[in-house]
């Protein structure tokens, strides 16, 4: 074999995985439009004002309206729980943990936690929070959307922790120096000086962790269960846009199916803005402290 | 007088300092105790799933991780058909995904120009945000019917291959493991390779100038210098797009035909363990709801290991980037 031969056969393997590469970009893009030029043009179908009026009981001639109040209800509830849990626990990794044993080991394990099966979650607060409240009040309370928001909770809660980390980490020492020699306590500065200087960072956290949880169905079903009437009481079974969906989809009839694409539609919109929001946001907060 | 106001200033600062690490204490009690919280969800989520399935898992443990039965009726449960789902779909997605995953990475670190990085990776990080039951939907009402229309073709061709042959032999449903492999696949695709991309990164220009410098062509740069630099982590991100796989629900649920089957064709209905739990769980009392949280415990577990596999890989890298 001469030198130019193999020089070719290189070349020639080159082009072809470059090729390849480019091709499975295109194949990841274009499974990415399928999927959201399937849920717009099956979901602005079937938008009707019955959508945002009706509750599911009417079925066919219902909306989500329940489902959708549910959502928000159970979204913000969560939001309610494990924000605060989740920006303290961070500053405490970021803070007060940062290069310790224990710190590492959370740190660690709520990174898997990020990851692990929602559906897992949802058992756990079925069993949890369900049974017992179950058994507390004779089968009167039993699923109920705050069950529900406490296992989207335990979705969001990771998220926040680990953005709040990394956020307070990037915040210059210096800071901390200064503030610290003017005598201030070290809780007065976290609070005042610290978390005000990653307030954007934080922020994101927060959005991300709620982009991630308002799309969650696997935890609601044993938790919130699913109501066709409207509820706004949070000890009630309530439905959620996520649920009706789930329902919708499983049902035989298309009019079911074009509300379940609609539904699917408001989801969709909803998170994708979110996750822009926060990637400009996060955008800037970057070239602030890099 | 002026010895007064200086004692008090005195007994004022003291007593402002021990108020002020009182607080300090208290404060740092209080975070702890938060973040203590993300532990005591992981044991707990372990715990009560265990609870919750004591009377099958107790009762005969081996019967249950063994047996293919699965009979509400007569109360036999065996979860050897739903672990079996879970596997072949999420290998089926792995096999699938690693390559595209390592093609989109290698495009947007070595070869797209500049002003396409940006968009291209931002698309593919939204296909990760993108709900799993939107997967769900589009993949019942849109991909089963597509499937539907090619399967016949793959069993002509794929079908007639020796050895591997059976595994493409079926009816043309649409529905199955095959099916559900290709949404999950699609599903973790950004996860792996949002990891594969930001290790890549990491590289060193100078090792890869210094393998152009003596001629190499890019794939010969990616394949002998990046991929052995990165290799650790690019295995930790191959694992944490199949712990994903593994506890992956609402995508599965609608097109695995949920069928308590040991199939050897890919193109037969199956079933997985979130699905069953997602399926069964609001119609099952007593021995049945046990068992379906005894598969919860059981998915909890292969998870939980899958991904501390994930992420100790994926720490050795950053240890390296640290030296």
């Amino acid at each position: 074999m001469t030198a130019s031969s193999v020089y070719l056969r290189r070349r020639i393997v080159n082009v072809v995985a470059l090729v390849a590469s480019a091709c499975a970009t295109l194949l990841g893009l274009v499974f990415l439009a399928w999927i959201l030029w399937t849920t717009l043009k099956s979901g602005l179908g079937a938008i009707t004002p019955h959508l945002f009026t009706r509750i599911t009981a009417y079925a066919d001639q219902g909306g989500l309206s329940n489902a959708i109040v549910g959502s928000l209800i159970m979204d913000v509830m969560a939001l309610l729980i494990c924000a605060p849990i989740g920006v303290l626990a961070g500053t405490f990794l970021a803070e007060y943990a940062n290069r310790t044993r224990l710190g590492a080991t959370i740190r660690f394990l709520n990174d898997i936690l990020l990851s692990a099966p929602s559906i897992v979650l949802g058992l756990f607060v079925y069993v949890i929070v369900v049974l017992p409240m179950s058994s507390l009040t004779n089968g009167s309370v039993s699923f109920s959307g705050f069950a529900g928001s406490v296992a989207l909770a335990l979705i969001g809660l990771p998220v926040i922790v680990r953005t709040t980390d990394e956020m307070l980490q990037l915040v210059p020492g210096t800071l901390r120096e200064a503030t610290l020699s003017l005598g201030i306590p070290q809780w007065k500065m976290t609070i005042q000086v610290l978390m005000r200087a990653a307030t954007s960072g934080i922020v994101t956290g927060v959005l991300l962790a709620l982009a991630r949880l308002a799309g969650e169905t696997a935890p609601l079903l044993f938790t919130a269960f699913g109501n066709n009437f409207m509820t706004v009481h949070p000890l009630d079974k309530m439905e959620s846009l996520p649920v009706a969906i789930y329902q919708y989809t499983n049902d035989p009839s298309p009019d079911l199916h074009a509300i379940a694409w609609a539904g699917a539609l408001l989801i969709t919109l909803f998170v994708l803005a979110l996750s822009l929001l926060t990637r400009m946001l996060f955008s800037r907060h970057k070239v602030r402290y890099d | 007088m002026p010895s007064t106001p200086i004692t008090n200033l005195a007994t004022d600062a003291e007593q402002r300092s021990r108020r002020d690490a009182r607080h300090d204490a208290w404060f740092r009690t209080l975070l702890k105790c938060c973040a203590l919280l993300v532990l005591a969800t992981l044991l707990g989520a372990a715990l009560s799933t265990l609870w919750g399935g004591r009377e099958v898992l107790f009762k005969d443990g081996f019967h249950f991780l063994t047996s293919d039965s699965w009979n509400p009726v007569t109360d036999d449960y065996g979860a050897l058909a739903p672990i079996f789902g879970t596997l072949v779909t999420s290998l089926i997605a792995l096999v699938l995904a690693v390559p595209v995953s390592f093609g989109i990475a290698l495009f947007l670190t070595e070869i797209a120009p500049n002003w396409l990085r940006g968009p291209v990776a931002t698309a593919i990080e939204l296909l990760a945000s993108i709900p799993s039951i939107i997967y769900g939907m589009w993949g019942l009402f849109v991909f089963v019917p597509f499937m539907a229309s090619i399967e016949p073709a793959l069993s002509d061709t794929l079908g007639k291959l020796p050895l591997v042959g059976n595994l493409f032999q079926g009816p043309p449903m649409g529905l199955g493991l095959l099916t559900a492999g290709i949404v999950l696949a699609v599903m973790i695709l950004p996860f792996i390779c949002s990891v594969m991309r930001e290790v890549f990164q990491t590289v060193p220009t100078r090792l890869k100038e210094s393998s152009y410098a003596l001629g190499s062509t890019t794939w010969e740069v990616v394949w002998d210098i990046v991929l052995p630099y990165t290799r650790s982590a690019v295995i930790g991100g191959i694992f944490l797009g199949l712990g994903r796989a593994l506890g992956e629900t609402m995508a599965v649920t609608f097109v695995l035909g949920n069928a308590y089957d040991l199939s050897g064709s890919l193109l037969m209905p199956g079933t997985s363990i979130s699905s069953s739990i997602a399926n069964e769980f609001n119609e099952a009392v007593g021995t049945h709801r046990s068992a379906l949280i005894a598969l919860g415990f059981l998915l909890f577990v292969v998870t939980f290991i899958v991904l501390l596999i994930a992420r100790l890989m994926l720490r050795r890298l950053s240890r390296k980037e640290g030296n």
